[in-house]
């Protein structure tokens, strides 16, 4: 197993996250991205704590879940208040500028 | 192995309530808790645990003084009888009981909470559990049927509760948290009667004003803890925060000079916040919008020295940092000197009988924080003892007098007047408080003012001698003003039986005028009608105690009458003897007790001249005593006669007599009308500090955001449409005019099109500004991999 | 020659795992319907749980399991229920930016495999793959209440604050 390995599944996932929060129109899909994004840090860091044969990456993992669970809860609640005062969750619709 | 012997012995010295000395706070702690939840259903409205729990901490803390003095002379025996030639210099070392429990430990931090009792804490714990007692027994009566007396003894409790953690307090954090207790509670019964707008300023002046100061012990802290924590960790085995490991690390002379510098600065700046030093001191006069026991006993005698305990338990760090022994002058000399001289000459100019006492403390805390300065640290701390007993007596009286003589009033000049013979025992011991304030022998503060100023000039700082001889003059002169005023001359006001109009009362009164708003005065109207009259017995009571020791306390430092009775200095002095390093605390949660073992045998150079040698510390510099000489005590206790008798005569004739050539004399003399309106206005620090300082800091900050919000945010904005529009002007002009024909349509599409380019970014669109934003990342990331490779 | 074995079987594990989370992940950015695009990160999500148990860190494998695919995802499919009655295919789903979305992703993409396999060329991630052994619990929890017992009470605050503030933004006034 190589180190390079896990970081290019990691940089994939990253870049596939990044394309779906630039592209996607609905908010929901927007968050489901970025727990992509974070999916691929995780593997970044658990990676990294092999390789170097500590627990500190286990450690920070699992701190990244924790927040990503907080992150979707106030998010999908942002979500919801958008939806119940916009009716709609399409993120280009909430712009108020003309351009 | 005589040094092992003398450690045995010390070890059974110690008795239970030193060891357990840290159950002193917790009662009150208790108590609160008991007070908030349980006090409105009890008979007595909740006081009876605020009263019982102040009682237990006395007893516990009296049990731990007496252990404590069987303590040192078991220790100086055994001293005497190790050492037979006696040359020793410095008294036998008498190690602090310490015991800290780790209650939080993180990334290699340990936070400790426990005790460190010594000398110094031990007088603070029982001069704090003892006033804070007579407080709240005088409170039983003074508030009846205040509309929040519950949470007005809670908060008395919580109080005590932080003061005593803090004066036992083993290590910085603790410290902190007691004093950030204090500053609390401070602010909840200054405010106590908050539907007076005044009241709730004054609270929330107090507040900030020392929140000002409390920077400077975050800040002065940290500095001292990251560079004391290798030493104190390699060399004892504490960490940087624990009080004796800064001392014995401020000593070793392997600390660095500026850290001890910028830490006793940081340090001082949040003394003179809480001690109400120059230029903070003006939040404690306000502070006196507080009820009476309030001011009594936080803003005169014991919170208010929290700045001056500071100094003197950190003295080790301060006489390093400000270099206290080899100059003669320094922040802190200089400071207390302005402090006691400016408060002084305010105390003249108010009506208000609290306010004169208030600026009284500022100008006694002045006292002590100029006798730290200078050296002499034990009469400060002894100063610390006395004042509380007389301060604390002087504004119960004003209370007294408020309470049964003028009404309600505090108006000196309105209200007062030939009150003596209406209110004897209010009356006397106020006058034997204002004689041991003033410093007439042999009260308790010519024991304790007349050693700050022989030794502050001893010590060569001959200056602020001078400063504190006169500073001896005015207080005896306010003091003897203010006494004429409230209880000689002819009576006025209110003690003349005159009866204004409650409205009329508040409005001249508005610092005090709440108290009658909330029913205190219905529960005895049944004897208000009478006119000025003796208070009853639970008020009386504490004052008579009071004086009693404004009378005696200073014979317990009694220097003039020989060694035999300077029992401050054996009991309470820390000795500035080099002792062995015991590393012995255990690391990790758990308790551990240190206890240094005696150094037998006797040193050439004391403490703060040579440096510890390797293994040994030191705990406390080497101060000098000055020889009390009567000729000395002569002058200042002239200078104080000159004070009292001057004044007295300057009152009869001014205020009864209205002799024609003194009374509007301020107006009448530009130089004096000037002082006055000088002092009227405070040295105008309060517009200083409001209308200047708020304004210059606080506005400009406002406005800067204002502006950078509406020029260079809502700039960029625009400017990226102006520019697109201009360009496509530009554009237009020269492309299209130009180039004739043809390209007409062309130049046109290509001008919108440049505007065009630029107008999406502003799109308010998420996902755009998101892919602007890695789109960013990405080439920043790639230019750093090029550069790199 | 159990270690070459076992390091053979771990590669293709690793290759069979990492082609179903990428081609789930790519799922997810592109199907036209919420549900499924939930349900196919799912499947990444489990993938990267399975690539954790690879990597020999069972309890954040766990942890994974439980909160991400137990936990998110049911939050993500009400989130889906409460915002959209209609659960079925739609076509707007993707908005115009789609055009700068894809050159930015790839930029990235081609930096970061640039610097990682510049980086680490072909570097073993451990030279003996039996001595891999599995991180006892018992380590991270001394980590976790030890050196960075900070953080995690900050987390702890910040679970507290983010629950409120769900409770407070979802509520109907």
């Amino acid at each position: 197993m190589l180190t390079a390995q896990f970081l290019l599944l990691g940089a994939v996932l990253f870049c596939i996250g990044v394309y779906g929060v630039l592209a996607r129109k609905n908010a929901v899909m927007v968050l489901m991205s970025i727990e992509l994004i974070l999916n691929s840090v995780n593997l970044n860091l658990l990676a990294f704590s092999v390789r170097h044969g500590s627990v500190d990456g286990n450690t920070f993992a699992l701190y990244i879940i924790a927040i990503a669970a907080a992150e979707v809860g106030v998010g999908l609640a942002m979500v919801l208040l958008i939806y119940r005062n916009r009716r709609t969750i399409a993120l280009d619709d909430l712009s108020e500028m003309k351009g | 192995m005589l040094a092992a012997e003398a450690t045995a012995e010390i070890h059974a010295s110690t008795g239970w309530f030193l060891e357990n000395a840290w159950v002193i706070p917790i009662i009150p702690a208790v108590a609160f808790v008991l007070i908030i939840f349980f006090g409105k259903k009890m008979p007595m409205k909740g006081s009876e645990f605020g009263v019982a729990s102040m009682l237990a901490s006395l007893v516990l803390a009296v049990g731990a003084a007496w252990q404590w003095i069987q303590r040192v002379d078991g220790v100086s025996h055994a001293a005497h009888s190790a050492v037979e030639e006696g040359a020793h210099h410095a008294a036998p070392f008498v190690g602090p009981i310490i015991r800290e429990w780790t209650w939080w430990q993180s990334g290699g931090f340990e936070f400790g909470i426990g005790q460190h009792i010594d000398g110094l804490a031990l007088t603070l714990l029982v001069v704090v559990a003892f006033i804070s007692s007579l407080v709240q027994i005088y409170s039983l009566e003074y508030l009846r049927g205040d509309r929040r007396y519950t949470h007005f003894f809670a908060a008395l409790t919580l109080f005590s509760a932080g003061m005593l953690c803090m004066v036992l307090a083993p290590n910085m954090v603790q410290l902190i948290l007691g004093w950030e207790i204090m500053g609390l509670c401070s602010f909840m019964l200054i405010g106590h009667w908050w539907e007076e707008e005044a009241n709730s300023r004054a609270a929330l002046k107090a507040f900030f004003t020392v929140r000002v100061g409390d920077m400077g012990l975050l800040i002065g802290t940290g500095i001292l803890f990251f560079s004391a924590n290798n030493w104190t960790q390699a060399n004892l085995g504490v960490s940087g925060f624990n009080i004796s490991g800064l001392s014995a690390w401020a000593m070793s002379g392997d600390a660095s000079q500026s850290a001890l510098t910028w830490g006793a600065v940081a340090l001082f700046v949040a003394c003179i916040g809480k001690s109400g030093q120059f230029p903070l001191h003006t939040w404690l006069p306000d502070a006196m919008a507080g009820p009476t026991p309030v001011s009594s006993l936080l803003h005169s005698s014991t919170m208010v020295v929290a700045g001056v305990f500071l100094v003197g338990r950190l003295y080790p760090v301060f006489w390093e940092g400000m270099k206290i022994g080899d100059t003669n002058i320094n922040f802190i000399v200089l400071i207390g000197g302005i402090t006691i001289v400016i408060a002084a000459l305010l105390a003249f100019v108010q009506h208000d009988i609290k306010k004169v006492l208030a600026y009284s403390t500022v100008s006694q805390l002045g006292y002590m924080m100029l006798g730290l300065g200078a050296g002499a640290w034990l009469p400060a701390i002894f100063h610390i003892f006395t004042h509380a007993f007389f301060k604390a007596c002087l504004f119960l009286a004003a209370g007294s007098v408020s309470h049964s003589g003028s009404h309600h009033s505090f108006d000196m000049k309105k209200d007062m007047g030939g009150l003596a013979k209406k209110m004897p025992i209010t009356a006397t011991t106020w006058i034997i408080s204002t004689l041991a304030l003033a410093g007439v022998f042999p009260l308790a503060g010519f024991f304790s003012k007349d050693e700050i100023i022989d030794n502050v000039g001893h010590n060569g700082y001959t200056a602020f001698m001078i400063v504190g001889l006169s500073g001896a003059f005015l207080t005896a002169a306010y003091m003897t003003r203010a006494t004429y005023l409230t209880f000689f001359g002819e009576a006025r006001g209110a003690a003349a039986g005159e009866h204004h109009d409650e409205h009329d009362a508040h409005a001249a009164h508005v610092d005090h005028g709440a108290h009658d708003t909330h029913g205190a005065h219905d529960a005895h109207g049944d004897h208000g009608d009478h006119g000025p009259h003796e208070s009853p017995k639970l008020i009386t009571i504490p004052l008579i105690i009071l004086a009693a020791l404004a009378l005696v306390a200073g014979l317990a430092n009694a220097t003039p009458f020989g060694s035999n009775w300077e029992n401050f200095k054996k009991y309470v002095e820390p000795s500035s003897e080099y002792v062995m390093v015991e590393s012995a605390v255990a690391s990790g949660p758990g308790e551990s007790i240190v206890v240094p073992a005696a150094e037998e045998g006797a040193k050439k150079e004391g403490c703060a001249v040579v440096a510890p040698e390797e293994g040994m510390a030191c705990y406390f510099p080497t101060v000098s005593h000055a020889k009390f000489k009567w000729s000395k005590a002569a002058l200042s206790l002239f200078i104080v006669a000159v004070g009292l008798v001057s004044s007295w005569l300057f009152c009869v004739q001014y205020y009864t007599r209205r002799n024609r050539r003194l009374v509007g004399l301020t107006e009448r003399n530009t130089v004096l009308r000037g002082g006055y309106k000088l002092l009227w206005n405070k040295y105008y620090l309060d517009a200083l500090y409001e209308k200047v300082i708020v304004r210059a800091v606080a506005y400009p900050i406002a406005r800067a955001a204002y502006w950078f919000n509406q020029n260079v945010l809502d700039g960029i904005v625009n400017a990226a449409g102006k520019i697109s529009r201009r360009v496509a002007g530009w554009v237009y002009r020269n492309i299209d005019q130009r180039v004739v024909d043809g390209a007409v349509n062309g130049s046109g599409a290509a001008a919108r099109g440049t505007g065009g380019a630029l107008r999406p970014v502003q799109s308010g669109k998420v996902n755009q500004y998101g892919a602007l934003l890695f789109a960013a990342a990405a080439i920043g990331a790639l230019i750093l991999v090029i550069i790199n490779t | 020659m159990l270690a070459a074995d076992l390091l053979v079987a771990q590669n293709i594990g690793f290759g069979i795992i990492a082609l179903l989370m990428i081609v789930g992940a790519l799922r997810v950015v592109t199907v036209n319907n919420v549900v499924h695009a939930a349900l196919w990160l799912v499947v990444v999500l489990s993938g990267a749980a399975a690539q954790y148990l690879l990597l020999s860190a069972e309890f954040v494998a766990i942890t994974q399991v439980l909160v991400y695919v137990g936990a998110v995802m049911v939050l993500f499919l009400f989130g889906t229920m409460l915002t959209r009655a209609r659960i079925g295919a739609e076509n707007d789903l993707n908005n115009k930016n789609w055009k700068i979305a894809i050159p930015v992703s790839l930029l990235m993409l081609g930096v970061m495999s640039w610097v990682i396999v510049d980086g680490f060329q072909d570097e073993k991630l451990i030279e003996n793959p039996g001595e891999m052994s599995q991180v006892p619990i018992q380590l991270i929890s001394d980590d976790i209440f030890g050196p960075y017992l900070l953080p995690f009470w900050a987390l702890s605050f910040v679970l507290l604050v983010a629950v409120i503030g769900a409770i407070v933004l979802a509520r109907k006034d």
